[in-house]
């Protein structure tokens, strides 16, 4: 009897092994990139937040003398990274314990989105503007002229253009 | 001496007030009555300057002689404190600095008035709109922030002394500085105030105005890099900018005074942008006061925090006046502020000051909405938010990049309209330029594609770098014109051309400074940080520098006493400099102070000069060690220098051109013609 194979591009043994080993080796190395990268991840959960004791300074940055915070708060940062706690989860417990103003900017949630929206809407709004008013100049009937004037156009404006660049340009 | 301080403070608000209604009934006139009345309200305005100096005056003599019955000195100053710090006592707590507004504010008007002849029905305009400024800020020093308030019971021995954040150098000159740039914004306000309600012809008012404002934004560009470099020498945190709210309220009038500066020219040659413009300055004087509210209110926090109190209602009622008038007379007057041209083409440097004007009023617009939004959220959510540093960079950033882009080509876009074949012969030798910048950035290491921060930061040296190249460029072209027809060499020939139309190259020096001070901004994602405990012979290692720890000793004097670190500084295994942090603490206020230090390395990478940053953390109880910070901050020096230049540019532009045509005129010519490309 004729065996029928189901799969229609058969793949060589030695290949699917070659491909599981390049797959764990890239899983090796983004878990072992997690892990020796805790001090940039440190820096960085550290720089989006603020110190809780009130001095408004980024808690990596936060170095009065005399601080109670700051000091309790890296090593909390610390054991978190340690334990293996992912940035939410890390960044959730710190506001558990001093309140919404630890997070040094405001969550892409709820109302706060609206923080970041405004800005860009402005942005959007004022470029909108602008082409608007410039399209309406443009569009503004001439003033009406003294008689015998002419308005030069299209080459004779440009050469009267090159002419005074000529004599006046620096 | 608080007797002849609140009495010098009723007279000057008695004065003023009389300058204001006065100066107003006599406005309405046009007899010969009225003309005297409105010359007693001049009058009035220019002892009202006389009565605010002299209450300063007092209460600096106040500070010089410790006299702590004043609440004032007793709570800013103390016997051992240095006499500059004394008489920075001034501006150095809530009520001083109100004076020192006022005595800022009556100093401007005293020199109105002097030159009223210049225009003057125009000037008794801007002189009564300046005496109500003056009236609202006499009210709080007569009835809601007392300098001269007295002590209650048996006198101290000694005051509690000046905040230790406030005992540094900078602080002598930082915020006079600052003041001046805000309390300036008044006068181009109350001319263009004045200009619009009594619907004055023509763009006079801009010429008379345009000094003020240049002088007035370089001062607040002083102050505002002053205060960064404050931030920088004394908090110790290794940076000069945290989007503090204080910081960003200063920030605010200068962008929108920059945005100003630009657009006016549109107005001067073109007759366009009238409303716009008024309503700039508008903006930019209701900023000032709105910085002043925000740094004297306590309704944000902000590491400004020196002094709080209620008057913030006071300022609210006097912003929320100003808009009324300023919004009534604008509406109102809207005819009078038509555009007298069309714009016609979007390559030309009308619509390059359009966008650089939305752009600048865009990041206004950010820092002001980042700054409120936790009051906003408050109200709506029932909680505050922080809007932070990482806001502001991700949010500002962009927009300010293509400002910078802008501030390139802008120059090299002509009025009314730009041929692509000279925008074309312009621009490529700057974008050939700014371009091999980025690629070296590359070769070098910098990464762009793997951070945003690196990314950032190399489209910002690309665009600075884009800048100088447009700026080298334009002064290279002019230069060779004259150098050709007057047989000069190219450098002379370039200071004559800058002779000759000041107020261009005198822009393009300042934009060559803005790009500096980018390029100095650029190095923050390149920072490095190191701190360690270190005993003696002990070492950090932090780029390419080795510190040792020499010793670390301590000392006293009546002040404050201190503890501080000696440390050598290596590189390449030669001794470069020694380096002494300290912490302080300070005996009056019972307050603790680092001092970090700062070296540049000039002599080792000039253009990639560093500075090496270090902070005296504290002391280990246990061993009697010092905690050393060690940062590594590249390219930060070329922000100082950038701010030089900025600064330079700004007074090229004050200087009268050179040469102007001379005209054998038969009848007069108002305003001299001036050689050379226009602005």
């Amino acid at each position: 009897m004729k065996t029928i194979s189901t799969t229609r591009f058969p793949i060589p043994r030695a290949s699917v092994r070659r491909w599981l080993q390049a797959a764990a080796l890239a899983l090796a190395v983004i878990v072992f990139m997690g892990a020796s990268d805790t001090g940039t991840r440190f820096k960085d959960l550290g720089h989006r937040m603020m110190c809780a004791c009130g001095c408004g300074q980024i808690l990596l940055e936060c170095n009065h003398v005399g601080c109670t915070y700051s000091d309790k708060m890296r090593d909390q940062l610390q054991a978190g990274l340690d334990k293996g706690n992912n940035d939410d989860l890390i960044l959730q417990g710190f506001v558990q314990e001093y309140g919404p103003t630890v997070i040094a900017a405001p969550t892409a949630t709820g109302f706060n989105r609206v923080a970041w929206i405004m800005p860009f809407a402005a942005l959007a709004f004022g470029i909108a503007f602008v082409i608007y008013v410039v399209r309406s100049w443009k569009n503004r009937p001439t003033p009406a002229l003294a008689d015998g004037i002419m308005i030069p156009h299209g080459n004779e404006l440009d050469e009267f253009r090159r002419r005074a660049r000529k004599e006046t340009d620096l | 001496m608080s007797q002849i301080g609140s009495f010098a403070l009723m007279l000057a608000l008695g004065l003023s007030a009389y300058s204001f209604l006065a100066g107003l009934v006599a406005l309405f006139g046009k007899d010969a009555a009225s003309a005297r009345l409105g010359e007693t309200a001049r009058r009035a305005g220019i002892a009202t300057f006389a009565a605010v100096l002299l209450a300063g005056i007092v209460l600096v003599a106040a500070a010089f002689n410790d006299d702590f019955s004043i609440a004032y000195i007793f709570h800013h100053s103390n016997r051992e404190l240095p006499l500059a710090y004394k008489f920075a006592v001034l501006w150095s707590g809530q009520e001083g600095s109100l004076l020192f507004w006022s005595l800022l504010l009556a100093g401007y008007g005293f020199v109105l008035r002097l030159r009223y002849k210049t225009d003057q029905r125009l000037f008794a305009y801007a002189s009564v709109i300046i005496a109500s400024v003056q009236v609202f800020f006499l009210l709080i020093l007569n009835f809601a922030a007392r300098p001269f308030g007295v002590m209650q019971g048996p006198l101290p021995p000694d005051g509690t002394g000046l905040n230790p954040l406030l005992q540094y150098p900078e602080m002598v000159i930082h915020p006079p500085m600052l003041y001046l740039g805000y309390v300036g914004f008044t006068v181009p306000f109350a001319f263009a105030l004045g200009a619009l309600i009594m619907k004055y012809p023509g763009e006079k008012w801009i010429h008379i105005t345009r000094r003020w404002t240049m002088v007035t934004w370089c001062f607040l560009t002083i102050g505002v890099f002053l205060g960064a470099h404050w931030a920088y020498a004394v908090l110790g945190w290794g940076g000069y900018w945290g989007w503090d709210p204080v910081e960003n309220a200063s920030l605010m009038p200068w962008l929108t005074g920059t945005a100003f500066l630009h657009s006016v020219m549109m107005q001067e040659k073109r007759g366009m942008l009238k409303v716009w413009n008024m309503a700039l300055i508008f903006a930019t004087f209701l900023l000032s006061m709105l910085g002043t509210f925000l740094t004297r209110s306590g309704v944000i926090s902000s590491v400004h925090a020196f002094a709080q109190s209620s008057i913030g209602t006071w300022f609210l009622v006097f912003i929320g006046l100003t808009i009324a008038v300023c919004t009534y007379f604008l509406v109102l007057n809207r005819a009078h502020l038509k555009s007298e041209h069309k714009l016609e083409s979007l390559a030309s440097r009308e619509s390059s000051f359009l966008f650089n004007n939305l752009l600048l009023l865009v990041v206004c617009f950010t820092i002001l909405w980042g700054t409120f939004f936790p009051i906003l959220s408050e109200f709506v959510q029932g909680h505050k938010v922080t809007v932070g540093p990482p806001f502001f960079n991700r949010v500002a950033v962009p927009v300010a990049l293509l400002l910078l882009l802008l501030t390139a080509v802008g120059p090299l876009l002509a009025w009314r309209k730009t041929s692509l074949e000279s925008l074309k012969r312009n621009f490529l030798f700057p974008a050939v330029g700014s371009l091999a910048v980025g690629g070296m950035m590359i070769l070098f290491g910098v990464r762009p594609w793997e951070d945003p921060s690196y990314f950032y930061a190399t489209m910002a040296a690309v665009l600075a770098a884009l800048v100088i190249f447009t700026v080298i460029s334009e002064f290279l072209r002019g230069g060779r014109v004259i150098a050709g027809k007057t047989d000069q060499n190219l450098v002379s020939a370039m200071v004559q051309l800058c002779h000759r139309n000041t107020r261009r190259y005198g822009g393009y020096i300042v934009h060559f400074g803005v790009a500096l001070v980018i390029i100095g901004i650029l190095g923050t994602p390149f920072n490095k940080e190191v701190e360690k405990e270190m005993g003696f012979g002990d070492q950090i290692n932090i780029g390419p520098y080795t510190l040792v720890c020499q010793s670390y000793t301590q000392d006293d004097n009546p002040n404050y006493g201190n503890e501080w670190a000696i440390i050598n500084v290596f590189r390449g295994g030669k001794q470069i400099t020694t380096m002494y942090p300290e912490r302080r603490f300070y005996k009056a206020s019972q307050q603790p102070q680092t001092l970090p230090r700062i070296y540049p390395s000039f002599r080792e990478d000039l253009f990639l000069v560093t500075d090496v940053y270090l902070v005296y953390e504290g002391k280990n109880e246990t061993t009697g060690r010092p905690i050393i910070k060690a940062h590594l901050n590249p390219l930060v020096p070329w922000i100082w220098i950038g701010l030089i230049i900025m600064v330079f540019g700004t007074i090229v532009a004050l200087v009268p051109n050179a040469a102007v045509v001379r005209v054998a005129a038969t009848t007069p010519v108002r305003e001299p013609a001036h050689v050379g490309a226009g602005d």
